[in-house]
């Protein structure tokens, strides 16, 4: 058996809170955290800076042939997701059938599980997407 | 800088080799180039590989091959960049003969795939993105390949029937490609109705994964003529690299590797896109082969597309491309699939490429894609006169 912990631990911040960094020298919102901003090169300690979770699909799919550890949770769509903050980010669409989802569709982020690494194993935890709820 | 040129080629066929392990592919392709070389000794081997330690259990390529192969004592490494290592393994190789530290180097590119027929094999591939921020979420390969393609279908106002011309061409082109994977022509018909792997991709848009294996030997091309009398010269040669997630890229639907690496070889070989004769690209996926020809000055941003449809890929068409059947078509052992596009630019340039010669050709360009773009190789190739 293989134990990971340290290498899921360190990504807590940008698993459950989507943390990122807002760069000093020209303002960009960057995730995941970079040493160099990836806009202007710059690369002084950047402040911390947490991603609303709000954005809209980019693109999507459904994975039917999944990787090792996933292959209980196919078919699942895969998105990539367009925060309102700017960047893209890669992520399971959840609570939503993928003949639901299109492009441009407003979604919004939750936490869920990610990986169950077996009986004895990691449960991993972190973001996924669903469609933004309406305000009652 | 010394010019160099490739004085043999040697290629094992590209299937399911059950019987052959990763090291016996290796020798038998590097074997078919050296006697093709005639040569019994080497400077240098570079070995490309993706997946042996992942699949087969196995790293420490350089020395497994180099031992096998009976070379003893010989300099020998593995290089790795995803599915372009066998083109980064021919670029060191390059470099070395180039220098003036080697004068004879060998490259051969090795991927034995059916050693492990589960999801391991999906897992190892997955392993030329990002681990902890694309492949932790469940994305395949595919699904990245599939991600590319349906924004590129939504930005460009396209359906799927776009992207058929590039099966349709790479399986025609395999049919008389004695070591192609998959020999037979397909309709459109057949194209438009495959199982979907990932949609928008289906079955006739992907690669099929296989074993396989081959090698080139490369000499200054001052001494080429001591070896043989139709040697291919190298007239660009360059790497060029991108975010390595495609959602870090800030416009996904171009391939900036691509261009960087191809301007960079256009340049050194003092041509441009006008001037290349046939193009084998890494048509992985069939949105692979229309980001490609863009990015490369072939066709229009968003009208890739549109070489497929209108022939100009075909073999007397204005860019022929995939000539001996592609990924697609003539199969795709990840980690040696460089190798196989560049001894099949050497066949063409020598006139040995049969039913499928492209004629009076005399530049070729390869290129070779890791990952979804986050490592591009392209090299050019000119016939000596």
């Amino acid at each position: 058996m293989s134990v990971e912990i340290s290498r899921h631990w360190r990504l807590n911040p940008q698993r459950y809170r989507l943390v990122g960094e807002e760069c000093p020298r020209c303002g960009g919102k960057i995730f995941p955290p970079r040493d160099v901003c990836p806009y202007c090169a710059d690369n002084e300690p950047q402040p911390s800076f947490k991603f609303s979770g709000r954005g809209e699909v980019f693109s999507y799919t459904t994975v039917h042939n999944a990787p090792e550890g996933y292959e209980d949770q196919a078919p699942y769509t895969v998105a990539l997701v367009k925060l309102e903050e700017g960047p893209l980010v890669t992520a399971q669409l959840t609570d939503v059938s993928s003949g639901e989802v299109e492009i441009g569709m407003p979604v919004e982020m939750v936490t869920r599980k990610i990986r169950v690494q077996g009986d004895e194993g990691l449960i991993i935890y972190g973001y996924k997407f669903r469609p933004q709820l309406q305000a009652a | 800088m010394r010019d160099v040129s490739i004085i043999g080629i040697g290629q094992t066929p590209i299937g399911e080799h059950w019987d052959k392990s990763l090291r016996q592919l290796a020798y038998q392709a590097l074997a078919a180039a050296m006697r093709d070389a005639g040569i019994e000794r080497t400077d240098a081997l570079y070995v490309g590989n993706m997946l042996s330690g992942e699949i087969s259990g196995q790293s420490h390529l350089g020395a497994l091959v180099a031992d096998f192969a009976g070379l003893h004592g010989v300099e020998a490494v593995k290089v790795e960049a995803a599915c372009a290592s066998a083109s980064a393994a021919f670029r060191q190789a390059y470099i070395g003969v180039a220098s003036g530290l080697q004068d004879i180097a060998i490259a051969v590119g090795v991927e034995k795939m059916t050693d492990d027929v589960g999801s391991r094999v999906t897992t190892g591939l997955a392993g030329a993105a990002d681990a902890d921020y694309e492949v932790i979420h469940g994305i395949s390969f595919v699904a990245l390949n599939a991600l590319l393609m349906r924004r590129y279908m939504y930005e460009y106002n396209l359906t799927r029937e776009a992207f058929a011309g590039f099966a349709i061409n790479a399986h025609s082109n395999a049919v008389h490609n004695p070591n192609a994977m998959f020999r037979k022509p397909i309709s459109k018909e057949a194209f438009m109705r495959a199982p979907v792997v990932a949609d928008p991709i289906t079955l006739l848009d992907a690669s099929p994964m296989a074993d396989g294996a081959a090698a080139v030997v490369l000499c200054p091309t001052e001494q080429a003529r001591e070896f043989t009398n139709n040697a291919v010269r190298v007239a660009g040669s360059a790497v060029a690299t991108d975010t390595l997630s495609l959602h870090d890229r800030r416009d996904p639907l171009w391939l900036r590797a691509a261009e960087l690496s191809a301007k960079k070889a256009y340049k050194q070989a003092g041509v441009g896109p006008q001037d290349i004769d046939f193009f084998e690209l890494h048509d992985a996926f069939t949105v692979m082969s229309a980001l490609s020809l863009e990015a490369c000055g072939f066709a229009e941003r968003g009208k890739g597309t549109w070489l497929a449809q209108d022939g100009e890929i075909s073999l007397t068409g204005r860019i022929p491309i995939t000539t001996r059947g592609g990924l697609k078509a003539r199969g795709h052992p990840v980690g040696a699939t460089g190798l196989y596009q560049i001894v099949e630019a050497v066949q063409q340039l020598r006139g040995e490429a049969g039913e499928n010669q492209v004629a009076n050709a005399r530049f070729g360009m390869t290129q070779n894609i890791g990952g979804s773009g986050a490592t591009i190789i392209t090299h050019i190739f000119e016939r000596i006169e």
